[in-house]
């Protein structure tokens, strides 16, 4: 009896048979011939119609492959997964391409000179040697530095509005907060020009980009912020509001330290998404080739700023100007995502 | 007696029960409330402003503020009045907004599939992260990208396009001029709105019951029958919702439209010819040289916009917060 429970091997009736793979293997090798021949023969080249024939002979060669084997629906479900694939893999191009071009393009006029000079003394279309990027990098510390400290406490005060106050229009400012998220940049850049410029008079400086970047960052740090407080389990407040505490204690001294990580990564997602804003800058900061110290008054510049410049000079100096500013402003985006993730993931793992 | 009465007197009087929230919550409660409150009042000073600063310009306009073709300043020298419209641009930018959500959507939903049904484990997670990347890309790199890296082959792509269909009147070309053409304006924002709808496709997919995936499946459903029969009739709001969402996005999408795309103020079918239109992009091309009357223009061309977002946005997050309840 035992001896026959023991000859019962593990059976995984899903996995691949060799027969399988060599069919399979065949498969790929009849798609890479057949579209190098169609490439070969035809009119059709280059590397669009070596791409558009590829998929269309796997599309192929998988449906007939899988009608033989089973049937029709078999056959159409090989041709949908082809294509989801494909779609995926467009989207990885398109990124890797992105990528690839910003290093190709910007990395060659990277030097750590750029961080030690403004483009007071130099013209665009000098060569990269000259001049650096110093003003921009104070101009969009500031400017960020600003719309951090207006929207980080409006941001989640909205949260927890939503989560722990639960008030009557608790419904409304979520729809208002979504509302908000689609906001163009332009509009806030138009509106922080209308109200601070016109309305109240001030002229161009990093305090009117910051009001611009604020509008923007309102509503990623209210979203996140929002997602991060309904994780907190409802044991912690219960647990707080049963020992008596108001609720002003329990959201202060349990549910906020508890978010902690959390709403710190809800305001670095805002910084990532509002330090490459281009359009609000153009209208409210001015615009500058100097280093200017005092954020409240005088043209400033800042990163997209100083890329939107050189792509409109156009020289040839001028547009690696631009690509060597988008790849550093790239690596702060990057650096912030990072540092959002890593912050997330740290949270996660503690639980 | 007596005693059993001062004995009575002495016990303490049972502690208040009340749902009145302490002072401290109070003011708490009211500071979170008027926090919570001024995202709202925002979204209404930004229109409030908008329109009190463009209301000259629409009023003097009146209707044909919206279906103007012409974007011309005054000239006092030649008496030429100024005349403002933003019709060829708001036509424009549903162009490229529409040509955007024809290319962008299906390859987003087929990347939230991908992530949901098809992706082995080893591929989900940097997927999820090229995706997020996507996202975070300011949209000047886009402009930038598009200009000099997509626009080589994108307008060999709308040669070959014309060549093979160009019966059909929208692929017609009346000079042979591809370059910065509301095609390629939307292949870019396509690739922009891709990682939105991507995301919020894959949030109603999670949703999709496991039961009823596991029904179809014992059914002997492959995959793709049980995408269709279950996944998709689930998930169809989300989907439109989050394709509206993008819609939005690139309604809205301003530098990265204006280095990709010309700016013409006519209103052609045409998409493969480099003469298109954008909200957005106008505001940024004139604001710099814009006098005081142009900017009431320029104003009440942004109120439009915001109007048009917001509008987008609403139906957007209406459809997309009916389909989560359910």
């Amino acid at each position: 009896m035992s001896q026959a429970i023991l000859d019962v091997k593990p059976e995984y009736p899903w996995k691949l048979t060799p027969k399988d793979l060599v069919t399979d293997f065949l498969g790929a090798l009849f798609t890479l011939a057949s579209t190098l021949a169609i490439v070969g023969f035809s009119p059709l080249k280059g590397k669009l119609g070596f791409a558009i024939t590829l998929i269309f002979m796997a599309i192929i060669t998988t449906t007939i492959m899988s009608w033989i084997k089973l049937d029709r629906k078999a056959a159409f479900n090989s041709a949908t997964t082809v294509l989801v694939y494909v779609t995926a893999s467009f989207v990885i191009i398109a990124l890797a391409s992105v990528l690839y071009e910003i290093i190709r393009l910007g990395a060659p006029g990277f030097s750590f000179s750029i961080f030690s000079n403004d483009m007071s003394q130099t013209a665009s279309d000098m060569p990269l040697t000259e001049g650096g990027l110093l003003h921009a990098v104070i101009g969009t510390a500031y400017i960020v530095t600003f719309a951090t400290l207006i929207s980080t406490p409006i941001g989640i005060l909205t949260a927890l509005y939503i989560v722990e106050v639960k008030g009557r229009f608790a419904g409304l400012v979520r729809f208002f907060v979504q509302a908000m998220s689609g906001v163009p940049s332009i509009v806030a850049g138009l509106f922080i020009f209308a109200l601070w410029m016109i309305q109240l008079g001030n002229a161009y400086s990093a305090v009117a980009g910051g009001f611009a970047l604020t509008v923007l960052m309102i509503p990623t740090v209210a979203r996140t912020a929002e997602e991060v407080l309904k994780l907190i389990p409802s044991d912690l407040r219960e647990a707080g509001l049963a020992l008596g505490a108001t609720q002003w204690r329990t959201v202060a001294m349990v549910v906020i330290p508890a978010a902690r990580s959390g709403l710190i990564t809800a305001v670095i997602l805002g910084i990532a998404r509002v330090v490459g804003e281009t359009a609000p800058l153009l209208l409210t900061i001015g615009g500058a080739d100097a280093i200017n110290l005092n954020p409240t008054q005088g043209n400033m510049s800042a990163f997209p700023y100083y890329v939107w410049k050189n792509l409109l000079i156009g020289s040839e100096n001028a547009i690696s100007r631009a690509w060597l500013g988008v790849f550093v402003l790239m690596i702060v985006v990057l650096v912030f995502f990072t540092l959002a993730r890593y912050l997330g993931a740290a949270r996660g793992g503690r639980k | 007696m007596s005693a059993a009465v001062v004995e009575q007197k002495q016990t303490p009087q049972p502690r208040v029960i009340t749902t009145e929230p302490r002072f401290t919550d109070k003011v708490f409660r009211s500071v979170v409330t008027s926090g919570g409150l001024i995202a709202g009042l925002l979204l209404g000073l930004i229109g409030f402003f908008l329109i009190y600063n463009g209301f000259e310009a629409i009023r003097a306009a009146g209707l044909s503020f919206l279906t103007g073709f012409n974007w011309v300043d005054a000239v006092p020298e030649d008496g030429q009045a100024a005349s403002y419209g933003v019709g060829a641009m708001l036509y424009g930018t549903m162009v490229t907004g529409i040509l955007a959500m024809l290319m962008g959507v299906p390859v987003a939903v087929g990347t939230a599939l991908f992530l949901s049904y098809y992706a082995p484990e080893w591929i989900k997670k940097p997927m999820v992260v090229v995706v997020d990347v996507m996202a975070a890309i300011p949209s000047i790199v886009y402009g930038l990208w598009g200009y000099f890296v997509l626009m080589p082959h994108a307008e060999y792509w709308a040669k070959l396009i014309h060549k093979y269909l160009g019966f059909i009147p929208f692929f017609d070309m009346p000079a042979p001029v591809f370059t910065r053409s509301p095609f390629i304006a939307g292949l870019v924002l396509a690739i922009m709105i891709i990682p939105i709808v991507t995301a919020v496709s894959r949030e109603v997919f999670a949703q999709t019951p496991l039961e009823r995936i596991q029904a179809a499946y014992a059914l002997g459903a492959t995959k793709w029958s049980m995408i269709k029969a279950v996944v998709f009739p689930y998930g169809r709001g989300g989907v439109i919702g989050g394709a509206m969402l993008g819609l939005g996005r690139a309604l809205g999408e301003t530098v990265a439209v204006y280095t990709v795309l010309n700016l013409v103020y006519d209103i052609r079918i045409e998409v493969l010819l480099s003469a298109g239109g954008s909200v957005a992009s106008m505001i940024v091309n004139k604001f710099g040289e814009a006098d005081p009357v142009e900017l009431q223009a320029l104003m009440g061309a942004g109120f439009v916009l915001f109007m048009v977002t917001l509008l987008v946005n609403f139906l957007a997050n209406y459809i997309i917060n009916k389909t989560a309840r359910e």
